[in-house]
């Protein structure tokens, strides 16, 4: 699964999209906010409060109870501040 | 009735004025055009800045603006629409962005030109990145866009406006 990151949550993980092997257990795009927290500093830093952090699937926003099993790509990102 | 749409997500400037003129030209039903130009502010609150940087998610910018477009269209009677978004560093005075709708009459030119803001600030993956004296800034999503946006979702708010 692709995943990419936007704004200061791609400045904090250091780096702007990765491939991962998502472990199995992992169902929803909150579950995955809080197997990424746990993979380094940087990410825990990154994902510290989740609360902030919006998600989208495949181009799409959708919350954090949305199921990540048919994504391809899942982008983390701040609240939006364009316009 | 079927409108035309245009949305472009670029680097280079535009001319929101000769944009907006396509949305009329060559035709007689357009009664009413509304352009909103977001241009960049020399200040962020107090502070000067020297230039913000649009950082975006290629790909859904244009298909999440695209979506909105289709819903102002299906929701007031619009002959054009055209959103502009631009990306990268622009400096104070530039223009950002723009929308313009064109309709036979005002009200609805005016009220899918507020949606389709109201929607992009807090919808589009866009973010903003002021450079001020001591560093650059993500800027913060206010509260308020969201109340904005809000209000457009309760039910029969737009049969009102048309």
């Amino acid at each position: 699964m692709k995943l990419r990151y936007f704004a200061w949550v791609r400045e904090r993980v250091g780096k702007a999209e990765e491939d991962v092997e998502v472990p199995g257990g992992i169902v929803t795009v909150g579950d995955l906010m809080t197997w990424l927290a746990s993979r380094g500093e940087e990410y825990a830093y990154a994902f510290a409060n989740p609360k902030v952090i919006r998600a989208a699937i495949d181009k799409t926003h959708v919350k954090p109870q949305a199921a990540i099993a048919s994504a391809s790509e899942i982008a983390f990102f701040p609240p939006m501040t364009g316009g | 009735m079927t409108a035309t749409s245009t949305v472009r997500i670029q680097s280079e400037p535009f001319d929101a004025a000769a944009e907006a003129r396509k949305l009329s030209g060559g035709r007689t039903d357009v009664g009413a055009l509304v352009t909103f130009t977001g241009i960049c502010r020399g200040n962020e609150g107090a502070e000067p800045i020297a230039a913000l940087t649009l950082e975006h998610y290629p790909g859904m910018a244009e298909a999440e603006i695209e979506r909105h477009v289709a819903e102002a269209i299906s929701r007031w009677p619009l002959i054009g629409v055209t959103v502009i978004h631009r990306h990268g560093r622009i400096v104070p005075g530039d223009d950002i962005m723009m929308v313009a709708t064109a309709s036979s009459h005002r009200e609805a030119a005016f009220a899918a030109a507020e949606f389709l803001m109201d929607y992009l600030k807090t919808r589009a993956p866009f973010w903003k990145q002021v450079e001020k004296p001591d560093g650059k800034v993500w800027v913060q999503a206010k509260a308020a866009d969201d109340a904005a946006a809000g209000r457009w979702a309760a039910p029969g708010k737009h049969e009102a406006a048309e």
